[in-house]
């Protein structure tokens, strides 16, 4: 059973890193400088080249992130919504960078 | 049987069709491919539109405010609903309303007003809590979820799986064991509160279905007053399986629905592709196919309005239920699958709903009871009574 946490290393949010990305999809997460996590979004399937696209786009919009990391998975809208109700969580609010989520009705989880 | 729709039905069922093709359709277009809700304000647009139909809340009982459509009209409009790439599991993304957790509808006066109101006004949301780590084929007996009488209260302790919809309910039906000593007689219903101390929602589990996901609850000494007891002490078992048997048709309707939708973009693929100087709709290995699909699609449908029909006529209908979600469940498994072998490279990508339903409908062989189990349920009936 993977953990309900994305918690791989951070890598720096630079284009030769993202470059290196595989055009697939799943979830990434990005963070500042200090590693708190400022938004969590998906690569789903109308991204043109999965990961790398919206980490591009990411990396183009600015927006204080400096760090990202990411997660493959086929599965990328249920472990997007585990990922929201986990850092709600673990923090008490959703990133924030993730404002738009909050319009709709998410779930509660009480991870162990 | 000679099934013949009424004109009223032919009427609703039109109406429908329309919908689903002209609203809900053009929609999916800015979605994600596995993308099982709207943005609030299309699905605010959809529901105004399914109330100005008088359509709104379908499963919900005339006396208690919903429209007074029969049970097989409700299943030729399943059978429409679900004809759209999200629909297997979200039929018009929820436009129709539902009828909610139909057990509430048999609670007492004071749970009445504390959860099934509330429901039907959409100001609260309910889980079903059933399936347990210990298995969900044979929930009589799997069940170790225990409930123990203290007081005024009842403490409950255990786990449940696959559960829909718990992470953002206000409440749910639980199933528990109060009598370790009988089988399905020892199993009762509580209603729990989800901000009830010791109830907690562990994990989402993922699965095929990426848009509409299970999770898993823990309860550890969950308390929960006497009051919210469903029905009675030991007698919960009748309550979650009239549930099951009812369930059937709706689920077998959703399958003959996508098949219909998927036969239909095969037979239009096939007028439209040319191989080797000829259409493909001119090649016999493609008309068999073709053939083959209508054929499991008849008859899923002739099985599932068969079912439906004594419903309504009041008699008992359990194994047609369960022969028409066996047949539903797997006739539009190979319908999907021959309509991507129609499609080719193209009916493998997310351009086209055949991926997503190819993954949708293997959970719809498990889902609401396997193949095995109906074919057990089945068994059961004939061999106690003489079936002709």
């Amino acid at each position: 059973m993977a953990g309900v946490r994305l918690d791989k290393p951070w890598r720096a949010l630079t284009a030769a890193n993202v470059a290196g990305l595989a055009g697939e999809l799943g979830v990434y997460q990005l963070a500042d400088g200090e590693g708190t996590v400022i938004r969590i979004g998906y690569a789903g399937g109308r991204s043109l080249f999965g990961l790398r696209s919206e980490l591009q786009a990411a990396l183009a919009a600015g927006g204080g992130a400096s760090q990202f990391r990411t997660e493959v998975t086929a599965g990328y809208m249920s472990r997007y919504d585990e990922l929201l109700m986990v850092h709600v969580a673990d923090f008490g609010s959703l990133p924030e960078g993730n404002a738009d989520d909050a319009r709709r009705r998410l779930g509660r989880l009480t991870p162990g | 049987m000679d099934f013949e729709m009424t004109a009223e039905q032919a009427l609703i069922v039109d109406q429908v069709r329309r919908f689903v093709r002209e609203e809900v359709v053009p929609l999916e277009a800015k979605l994600d491919p596995d993308a099982s809700r709207l943005e609030p304000e299309d699905q605010a647009r959809l529901v105004s539109i399914t109330r100005a139909m008088g359509l709104y809340g379908l499963g919900i009982p005339p006396e208690f405010g919903g429209p007074d459509v029969d049970i097989v009209t409700q299943t030729l409009i399943a059978i429409e609903t679900s004809q759209h790439r999200a629909g297997l599991y979200s039929p018009c993304f929820g436009a129709f309303g539902g009828a909610g957790l139909a057990q509430l509808y048999e609670a007492n006066d004071d749970q009445k007003e504390r959860y099934l109101f509330p429901m039907l006004r959409g100001e609260k949301h309910g889980f079903f809590g059933l399936t347990e780590p210990s298995g969900g084929s044979d929930p009589a007996r799997a069940i170790r979820t225990q409930a123990v009488r203290d007081g005024d209260d009842w403490v409950i302790n255990g786990a449940k799986i696959f559960i829909s919809g718990a992470d953002g309910a206000d409440f749910g039906i639980v199933f528990a064991r109060t009598d370790a000593s009988k089988g399905r007689g020892g199993v009762t219903c509580f209603i729990v509160d989800a901000d009830t101390p010791g109830f907690y929602v562990r994990r989402v589990v993922h699965t095929l279905r990426s848009g509409h996901y299970g999770t898993e609850l823990q309860f550890e000494d969950a308390r929960v007053p006497h009051a919210n007891v469903l029905g009675e002490v030991n007698r919960g078992f009748a309550i979650a399986n009239d549930r099951l048997t009812r369930q059937r048709i709706p689920y077998a309707a959703g399958c003959i629905g996508v098949a219909i939708a998927a036969q239909r973009m095969s037979i239009d693929y096939a007028k439209q592709r040319e191989t080797f100087g000829a259409m493909l709709s001119t090649r016999q290995a493609i008309q068999w196919m073709v053939v083959d699909n209508e054929i499991d699609i008849q008859t899923a449908r002739w099985a599932t309005l068969a079912a439906a029909c004594k419903a309504a006529r009041g008699e008992p209908f359990r194994t047609e239920a369960a022969m028409a979600k066996l047949l539903a469940s797997e006739g539009a498994s190979r319908v999907v699958d021959r309509a991507i072998q129609i499609h080719g490279g193209y009916g493998v990508t997310k351009d086209f709903p055949f991926e997503r339903w190819y993954r949708e409908m293997r959970i719809r062989r498990i889902g609401e009871g396997p193949s095995e189990v109906q074919r057990i349920v089945m068994a059961r009936d004939l061999f106690d009574q003489a079936l002709y």
